[in-house]
């Protein structure tokens, strides 16, 4: 079996090794679906009004959670294809099942509103209010042709590696990925 | 230290996570030993206040639930 510093690059052992525990939530954020980023929103801005310290690293089909509405990402062919069959803003994700082309998502907001939910606009601005850091993953933006200028929301930190990642989690009590 | 409400707030009709997330910013209006008053209508908050209290370090000094709504007190401890 392989050794851990013949797997991790040395900043990343460096990161996680032999640092205070603190009264801290780092959370991945892989889903990018309407339930899932509920979700997320959710206890993040709960852990924060706890008065834990909130770390949210957003990746893959999750950076949809934090790009602006109604833009499109993409710059190659299969990119922009890509950014059109994957709309992301957290106003077009819809549920993770029963989406139903859109009409689930209508449903569930309705919903949702009359019952007096929060919306993930309003998760959104209250993680802002509470001083919750997002970072975006740079590999997966690389990926999926995010432009880091342009498509995320302004309250958005500069893209990140695993390594700053790792550090976050390695000083936290909590840690989920959602 | 006086048990006189300072500040009142309304969380009727606000579900998870709100109305901690609304408190958390209102118990920041108070004086330290000071207390602050909430209405709340989410079942959720007979769970939730209390061990949000145990989390910020916060005392939970009433929670009461009066015919639908749920009413509360918290003094800010630090």
């Amino acid at each position: 079996m392989a050794k851990p510093e013949e797997i991790f690059p040395e900043n990343v052992l460096k990161a996680i090794g032999g640092k205070a525990i603190k009264n801290k939530l780092s959370m991945v954020v892989l889903s990018g679906d309407l339930d899932k980023v509920m979700a997320a929103f959710i206890i993040a801005t709960g852990a924060a009004a706890s008065g834990m310290e909130v770390t949210m690293f957003f990746t893959f089909w999750g950076m949809k959670a934090i790009q602006k509405d109604g833009i499109l990402t993409g710059k190659s062919l299969f990119g922009r294809m890509l950014g059109l069959m994957n709309r992301g803003g957290l106003k077009a994700i819809g549920p993770s099942r029963l989406n139903m082309g859109g009409m689930g998502r209508w449903m569930f907001k309705l919903m949702m509103k009359q019952k007096g939910v929060a919306s993930l606009t309003e998760l959104y601005d209250s993680a802002v209010e509470l001083g919750i850091v997002m970072m975006p993953c740079q590999m997966s933006m690389d990926v999926m042709e995010y432009n880091p200028k342009t498509d995320f929301k302004p309250n958005v930190t500069e893209p990140v590696g695993v390594a700053k990642f790792l550090e976050e989690a390695a000083e936290s009590r909590v840690t989920l990925f959602i | 230290m006086s048990d006189t409400v300072i500040k009142s707030i309304d969380l009727k009709g606000l579900l998870c996570p709100m109305p901690i997330v609304k408190m958390a910013k209102a118990i920041k209006e108070v004086n330290v030993g000071e207390t602050l008053e909430a209405f709340a209508t989410d079942p959720g908050v007979m769970a939730d206040f209390p061990a949000w209290c145990r989390s910020t370090g916060n005392e939970l000094v009433t929670l009461e639930k009066q015919d639908k709504q749920f009413h509360f007190v918290v003094r800010r401890s630090k």
